[in-house]
């Protein structure tokens, strides 16, 4: 008997199907706002007082509708794309789906969902397809005793990821030393990176970990604050306190300059205090889809929508 | 703002008049042709000093790189908003005086030297709402060409054929007054203050 074909067939069956299914999901979460920045964007609107910024959320609002009537992406601007996964450790296609990525951002870009953005450093060249050296960027974990696999996608543009600073600090400069870095890249980069901001900060280590972190807190859901009180706190307070600083949506003033600020954090060294800040523009483009054993899925960040595989 | 009422302005700009009577914080919209013209544009025309294979004599340029796809008629624009502007800060006077263009759309505000070069060379800086890629879409008529295309469809120029193309937003008027570099100048005095606050309500934690 000749197993070996069939086995093989299947496999590619299943690979074609992530393809299709990631491909699909890509497409929802660059078209569609998730819920939760849906639901906040809508509580800033009613919030903010200035006429340029009442004025600029009538232009977000009726783009996002233009967006959904056209399957178009909402802004053009699609970023170097992200895949954070976490594996069950039961799941049955771990290599399948990791293979599928790259395709699935082939097919995205060939559909006209994301704009060819990927730039080899060393020959300045622009791929065309989004697909290069070590990107997609994929940050993989497995999780023990899961039998499902969780697909979360962070899509950014160039002006929000603009922002973005990871330093280390001295343990005396601590918290405080963090508190102005903040302060200093809202006031510096923020406007142009599209306000109101929602704000990611890491700390651990080492830079590298302190970066992920903040993508972590990015990806955290919107009304979620940090299990830790002191940071929870802090996190309310960094976004009082930005908001007085008047830069508004699209830096034309206003009183919204910030949706929200997320913390995450792990140990740090005696001798450092790392930190990084990730920003992210008012169309925060995320997406956790939870594929099942038997592949079916659930696009847990936008409920409802169905996607085609 | 929404009650004001609503400025078209035709291009090529024939009319130096009604760029000079604008103010910041005026709203206008833009029916003609529009050229994207981003970071290695201007690099192109400023720095290696290649003439820009368009005439942009009273165009308005987009720093903006759209998601564009190519179909039997030719190209179609699906999403097409603005990009930081203050990367082209350090081009822009030079580009704005050698190719003589008019309108500048951004996002984010531009600096001193273009608030400059706005004033000297009558000129006007405006913004476009940023990821609002589809509603630009939306005012794209038609795609009537593109140059550059060795840049890549992002930094390519796109030569735009646009109806009602905006709302547009003056931040640096043909006077050289700047609404963002004030937003910014006003947020940078509050800087002390509100970090210690924050540092003050830290220490109660």
């Amino acid at each position: 008997m000749h197993w070996g074909g069939i086995v093989s067939k299947l496999v590619v069956d299943v690979e074609s199907k992530l393809v299709k299914l990631l491909s699909s999901f890509i497409n929802l979460v660059v078209v569609k706002l998730p819920d939760d920045v849906y639901a906040k964007l809508c509580e800033l609107r009613s919030r903010e007082d200035s006429a340029w910024g009442k004025f600029i959320y009538d232009a977000m609002f009726r783009n996002i509708e233009l967006a959904l009537q056209r399957r178009a992406p909402l802004c053009q601007d699609t970023g170097v794309l992200e895949f954070f996964i976490s594996l069950g450790e039961d799941f049955p296609h771990k290599s399948a789906l990791l293979k599928a990525l790259r395709e699935a951002v082939i097919a995205s870009t060939q559909q006209g969902f994301l704009r060819p953005n990927v730039v080899d450093p060393v020959s300045d060249r622009n791929t065309g397809n989004n697909v290069g050296p070590r990107v997609p960027w994929v940050e993989v974990e497995v999780v023990p005793g899961a039998s499902h696999a969780d697909v979360r996608l962070y899509v950014a543009g160039g002006g929000s990821s603009r922002p973005g600073r990871a330093t280390t600090l001295d343990p005396a400069e601590g918290w405080e030393g963090l508190v102005r870095l903040v302060v200093d890249t809202v006031i510096e980069y923020g406007a142009a990176a599209c306000p109101p901001l929602f704000v990611g900060i890491g700390i651990g280590a080492t830079v590298n970990m302190a970066a992920k972190l903040s993508k972590v807190a990015l990806l955290r859901p919107l009304g979620s604050r940090n299990p830790e009180p002191k940071v929870a706190r802090l996190e309310e307070v960094l976004e009082e306190e930005l908001n007085k600083l008047g830069i508004g949506p699209q830096g034309l003033g206003g009183l919204t300059t910030v949706g929200a600020v997320h913390i995450e954090y792990a140990g740090r060294h005696p001798a450092t205090f790392a930190v990084a800040i990730s920003t992210a523009c008012w169309a925060l483009r995320k997406g956790h889809l939870r594929i099942y054993p038997d592949m079916t899925c659930e696009p847990l960040s936008h409920r409802g929508e169905k996607l085609e595989y | 703002m929404s009650t004001k009422e609503e400025l078209t302005i035709r291009t090529p700009v024939v009319n130096e008049a009604v760029l000079m009577s604008l103010k910041v914080g005026d709203v206008l919209y833009i029916t003609g042709t529009i050229v994207t013209a981003r970071d290695a544009v201007h690099k192109r025309v400023v720095r290696e000093g290649k003439p820009p294979p368009v005439d942009l004599r009273g165009l308005a340029i987009f720093h903006a790189g759209p998601v564009m796809i190519r179909e039997a008629e030719g190209w179609r624009c699906i999403s097409i908003g603005p990009t930081t502007s203050r990367r082209m800060e350090y081009y822009e006077y030079e580009f704005i005086e050698k190719t003589g263009v008019k309108i500048v759309i951004g996002k984010g505000g531009m600096g001193a030297r273009t608030a400059e070069a706005c004033k000297k060379f009558k000129a006007i800086y405006t913004i476009f709402p940023g990821g609002c890629g589809v509603l630009g879409a939306s005012r794209v008529k038609r795609v009537t060409g593109v140059e550059w295309l060795d840049l890549g469809i992002p930094e390519a120029m796109w030569i735009l054929e646009v109806e009602n193309f905006g709302p547009l937003i003056v931040a640096i008027d043909a006077h050289g007054n700047n609404l963002a570099d004030a937003v910014l100048d006003s947020a940078r005095a509050k800087k002390d203050a509100v970090t210690r606050e924050i540092v003050e309500k830290l220490r109660i934690l």
